[in-house]
């Protein structure tokens, strides 16, 4: 290794001061005055913000119904790219490459159509609209991609020799799925449901058209706080962003951890 | 494995059906609701002077935030990966984690939080003139929160594994810092950076609840795409709002044609596999 100069190491220096001081002005900065504003009456106003019924409804709604959402996506998520892995049929590409659209679509797009699909003159006759039901829908729609694209590359990996070993020794192709193949699938399974979760509870555009936000029966967290910030409540806005914020971390820190414990078990 | 076809059709339809129900139907239903009255509501809808200043609004905004996330995000990958910060790794790890899993209404508040009439520097901008929140400079920084992690993500792989093997000899050899980043670290990294700027592009484009927070929703003057399609639906113009949104699933089908040109190598091997022919043999 060749000795550094102390002009290079300066530069590093430089780069690395960069990147922080625009992390920090972009990000870090802003998420603490959302801290600081959540506090600024103290640990009690905090917490009656908070447990404020229309807070808990909003919610108890976005963790219920992102919780559903993601057994859902895990079900799911893990039959498509069963079939986009071990199926073959014309047209798979085209399968493949649409699942990421819900990633590039906008929300409100996203919300728009769905409405028009499943809303008041549904060409389908189903009519959801301003149910919880639209909301599971609208998360259902964001959140497609998480488990799939999850799953995919590790089945792709995976060995066909244990099915095939387990196939001649007479297990039944459930049998093979449930004791050979999920046990593998299970961390990238777990890792793209917690992205999928992480992704539902902060989820704003995709279901404020479709849901109606109706207070204590269709309103999410994130409308919640959006209503909140409107009406000039900006402590109880920033108490309730509190609460997701916290969700997040503990949802990204889950999500790593699954990530590289799947990542182990590749090698 | 023995899978009798019946289960496979089966699995097959499921899975299809599902998708056709969630996916495909909803999305071409933005091109039916489109061109539902013909074509002349189309295009008074994409002439509309609020229509453009929206599209206008949006491409400042995205023109602003994916260079400057660019630079910036291969600026912070280097930074990560060639000189890790002794201290604090995690902090910095979960702040570029923190703009994807950050519910966009968040991010709206805590740019009003700051930069807001009461904000913590909204008197310092007040008094210096300069309109941040419920201004386009809002809309800008709302963007560039959204949109950080996405290059910084997808560098952070490659930088590593590439090494410095190539950039020490081209140190070595009497390169300047400048050079070598030039010659050898950028052209090593470009497919990272451009399928981190495609997916950057595709989120400034699509964002609307951070925006939603800090525009104010000025027709005409605050209103990105996003904005806009949800003004026009507000105001029953049905076939204005599924225009609008019929340019944004335009845009969006083609960062998905360009997000598939650029995709990283371990998923080109998913695709490539894909590809071959399926063995169905049975033991």
């Amino acid at each position: 290794m060749p000795a550094r100069t102390g002009a290079s190491r300066r530069a590093g220096g430089l780069v690395l001061g960069l990147s922080t001081a625009y992390l920090t002005l972009i990000v870090l900065i802003p998420i603490a005055a959302v801290v600081a504003a959540s506090f600024e009456g103290g640990l009690s106003a905090f917490w009656d913000e908070v447990t404020s019924p229309g807070a808990v409804a909003a919610l108890k709604l976005t963790f219920v119904a992102s919780l559903l959402v993601v057994l859902v996506n895990a079900v799911t998520g893990t039959l498509i790219a069963w079939v986009l892995v071990r199926d073959d049929f014309r047209g798979k590409g085209v399968v493949n490459a649409v699942i990421d659209l819900p990633f590039a679509l906008p929300t409100i797009v996203a919300g728009l159509t769905l409405l028009a699909v499943y809303g008041p003159g549904s060409p389908l006759g189903v009519d959801v609209a301003y149910t919880r039901a639209a909301v599971v829908l609208a998360l259902l729609f964001v959140t497609l991609p998480f488990v799939v694209r999850a799953v995919q590359p590790v089945l792709v990996e995976l060995d066909r020799e244990m099915e095939e070993a387990a196939a001649s020794l007479g297990a039944r192709p459930l049998t093979t799925f449930r004791r050979i193949i999920l046990p593998n699938l299970m961390p990238a399974v777990l890792s793209g449901a917690a992205l999928s979760f992480g992704k539902a509870v902060g989820e704003f555009g995709a279901v404020v058209l479709i849901s109606g936000n109706i207070p204590f029966d269709t309103e999410v967290a994130s409308v919640n706080i959006f209503k909140s910030i409107e009406s000039g409540e900006q402590a109880a806005a920033a108490a309730v962003s509190v609460v997701l914020l916290v969700l997040s971390f503990v949802v990204l820190a889950a999500a790593d951890v699954l990530e590289r414990r799947s990542r182990r078990h590749d090698a | 494995m023995r899978s009798s076809a019946g289960s496979r059709y089966a699995l097959r339809t499921l899975a299809l059906g599902y998708l056709l129900l969630l996916l495909v139907l909803p999305c071409s239903m933005i091109v039916y609701s489109t061109f539902r009255d013909g074509l002349a509501p189309v295009w008074e809808a994409l002439t509309d002077p609020s229509f453009v200043s929206a599209l206008e609004l949006t491409l400042i905004a995205v023109g602003i935030a994916v260079p400057v996330n660019t630079i910036f995000g291969v600026m912070c990958a280097i930074a990560l990966v060639r000189r890790p910060p002794k201290h604090g790794a995690w902090l910095v790890n979960s702040m570029i984690g923190l703009p994807l899993a950050l519910s966009p209404v968040v991010v709206g508040l805590a740019l009003v939080l700051v930069y807001g009439q009461d904000g913590w520097l909204g008197s310092w901008f007040e008094e210096s003139g300069i309109q941040i929140i419920f201004s386009t400079p809002g809309i800008v920084l709302a963007t560039i929160f959204v949109t950080l992690p996405f290059v910084v993500r997808e560098v952070i792989p490659v930088l590593r594994e590439v090494g410095t093997d190539q950039d020490e000899a081209a140190r070595t050899l009497g390169a300047s810092r400048f050079q070598t980043f030039r010659r050898i670290t950028l052209p090593a990294i470009r497919w990272g950076v451009a399928y981190g700027v495609v997916l950057t592009t595709a989120r400034a484009l699509g964002e609307y609840g951070a925006v939603a927070v800090v525009s104010g929703r000025i027709a005409g003057k605050t209103e990105t795409l996003t904005l806009h399609v949800d003004e026009e639906y507000l105001r029953f113009n049905e076939v204005a709002a599924f225009t609008t949104s019929l340019v944004l699933a335009v845009l969006a089908v083609l960062t998905l044609v360009a997000m598939n040109a650029f995709k990283p190598k371990e998923y080109k091997e998913v695709a490539d596999v894909d590809r071959r022919p399926p063995s169905h043999e049975t033991v």
